[in-house]
């Protein structure tokens, strides 16, 4: 459904994206991730033809950004960083803009901006100027404005913020509900986001795609160690030092709560049974064993700083957040 | 309906409920009445003057005493007021991030310019229409000729047009309001002052170009009843291509 080939874009000598290549397949979820400054929204601007590649190509739909941007405008629903609002029309003033800025029948147009109405929660607000909407409400017409044509692909920047922690939840769920009938691309910096909604997630740094997988398989493929939790009840004195002795157990870590350690584990082995015997059999008193997975924060702190260091050397994830207000150049 | 015939309504839907539109309206015919007012009162105090001295009738007509004088005022009000309605046009959609909207439908940029610029231009030919109440009362008490009136008010629709477009250009560069404004009342002086300059290096090649390029004499020429196809060809030409730089610099966007 959209296809990216060997993108990049160049503003002066700042190289905004990398030779930048990606496919979405019809009705799935793709995350861009990446700090600030990464790219993200270039990467948008271009497949909503807001802004040309400099180099490579981008398809929307089977129609070539460049070549044909009406015909790719049309099946594309937009949501900028910044929804785009009138604040002196009324909610269904600014819909029945859009929808005829979308091209929609009088009478589709009717029934899509009810039905959209609903769906984004705006029932209760529709009649009242925008202008004196809250935050919350003016990001979810931002949301409205772009599924009101129904198109097959959206692309959402940033769609959760300003929004409060059950609005948040809300508008995660009806992304979730698009999948199958749209595709969808929606970019983020916060990882929970990525991973409770989509089904592919694409890390972005520096204008580079580093990585691009599925959620559990990011941070399944970059575990060095299988990581446990233990926690029991009564330890005995050295029961870290004993524990260490275990075959397969490369290191173990007290935490902050009491009696209870990570236990890092050779790769490849499931060392439950051996450790639960062991805490047993000593009468430690087992309350809970956890196998832990690597979060997805930790796979993109690993990416973002292995780049950096295998790259230039002088660069470290941290650089990169710091810079991000330079590297962040777009057209006026 | 069209993009361009949404893009239009919603243009005209956002003059109406903008104060902008309304002070510089009020401004405008306030000042286009006070003016025609003191012309009227003049002409009187010179009528008498005129025939003491004279004692002849041959000069005395209302198209000299008050209408030319009063056309001259106007535009110079124009010069003014008119950078203020365009001021907001692509400035505001900037600002307001709807420019990615407009700019991400399918919409072409030659729709989207001309629906923005038919609206104020629309708006102006509205608010020009209500000084026509001058003539038409001054018609009920007196007698003058309709035709220099006629031109001088295709003189004013063809120079204000121009003016417009000199602000939606000014416009479509920046996003600040208060710099479209400027930017376009520079413009407007600066092709006003060309006429100024040619005039002072005479009867020379640059002198006529300078005076032609400037809209002075072209008006002067409406404004004393000359109806000449050369002069609307040349407010239709700057119209038109003060529109296409408008163009080249709404696409030249996506460019940089």
């Amino acid at each position: 459904m959209i296809t990216v080939q060997h993108v990049s874009k160049h503003y002066g000598r700042h190289t905004a994206l990398d030779d930048v290549t990606f496919h979405v397949k019809q009705g799935e979820i793709l995350a861009f991730l990446g700090p600030n400054g990464a790219g993200k929204t270039t990467t948008m601007r271009i497949l909503t033809c807001f802004l040309p590649q400099s180099e490579g190509m981008a398809k929307v739909a089977g129609f070539d950004c460049l070549d044909e941007p009406i015909e790719v405008k049309r099946r594309i629903g937009y949501l900028p960083e910044t929804p785009p609002l009138y604040p002196e029309l009324t909610v269904d003033e600014y819909l029945t803009f859009v929808g005829r800025l979308k091209r929609l029948a009088p009478r589709t147009l009717a029934l899509r901006k009810s039905h959209v109405i609903d769906q984004v929660g705006l029932s209760s607000v529709h009649h009242r100027v925008i202008g004196h909407l809250s935050r919350g409400y003016r990001q979810r017409v931002g949301l409205a404005q772009a599924l009101i044509h129904d198109p097959p692909v959206l692309i959402l920047d940033e769609p959760t913020v300003g929004l409060d922690p059950k609005q948040i939840i809300e508008i995660r769920g009806l992304i979730k509900s698009l999948a199958g009938s749209h595709t969808v691309i929606l970019s983020t910096h916060i990882l929970p986001e990525a991973m409770a909604t989509c089904d592919r997630v694409v890390i972005i740094d520096r204008g580079r795609i580093v990585a691009e997988d599925s959620p559990d398989r990011l941070s399944s493929g970059l575990r060095q160690s299988e990581k446990m939790s233990l926690t029991v009840k009564q330890p005995g004195a050295d029961w870290l030092e004993r524990l260490r002795m275990l075959p397969g157990v490369l290191g173990v870590l007290p935490t902050a709560e009491p009696n209870t350690c990570t236990i890092d584990c050779q790769l490849g082995r499931d060392l439950r049974e051996t450790l639960s015997q062991f805490v047993v059999s000593q009468g430690y008193g087992l309350l809970e064993l956890t196998p832990l997975s690597l979060s997805l924060e930790e796979v993109f702190l690993q990416l973002t700083r292995r780049e950096g260091e295998t790259g230039t050397g002088e660069h470290h994830y941290r650089d990169a957040i710091g810079q991000s207000g330079q590297s962040e150049q777009r057209p006026a | 309906m069209t993009p361009f015939r949404t893009i239009l309504a919603k243009e005209l839907r956002c003059f109406f409920v903008s104060p902008v539109f309304y002070v510089v309206g009020a401004v405008f015919l306030f000042i286009s009445g006070l003016i025609a007012h003191l012309m009227t009162a003049n002409a009187g105090q010179q009528a008498v003057r005129f025939l003491q001295i004279q004692n002849t009738y041959a000069q005395l007509n209302l198209n000299e005493l008050v209408f030319r004088s009063l056309f001259y005022s106007l535009d110079f009000v124009l010069m003014f007021l008119l950078p203020i309605l365009t001021m907001r046009l692509f400035a505001e959609e900037r600002k307001l991030h709807t420019f990615e909207l407009l700019l991400t439908s399918p919409v072409g940029i030659n729709e989207l310019i001309s629906a923005k610029y038919i609206s104020v231009l629309l708006i102006y030919l509205g608010l020009l229409s209500l000084t026509s109440l001058t003539p038409i009362v001054l018609s009920l008490y007196s007698s003058f000729h309709w035709n220099p009136i006629l031109t001088g008010y295709v003189a004013l629709a063809l120079q204000g047009g121009l003016f417009l477009a000199c602000g939606l250009l000014a416009s479509a560069t920046t996003e600040n309001q208060v710099v479209a404004a400027f930017l376009s009342f520079g413009m407007i002086l600066l092709i006003w002052l060309l006429g100024g300059l040619g005039s002072l290096l005479g009867d020379t090649t640059i002198g006529n170009i300078l005076s032609y390029l400037s809209f002075s004499e072209h008006y002067d020429r409406l404004v004393r009843g000359l109806l000449e196809a050369k002069d609307i060809v040349y407010y239709v030409s700057g119209t038109v291509l003060m529109l296409f730089i408008a163009h080249r610099v709404v696409d030249s966007h996506r460019w940089s």
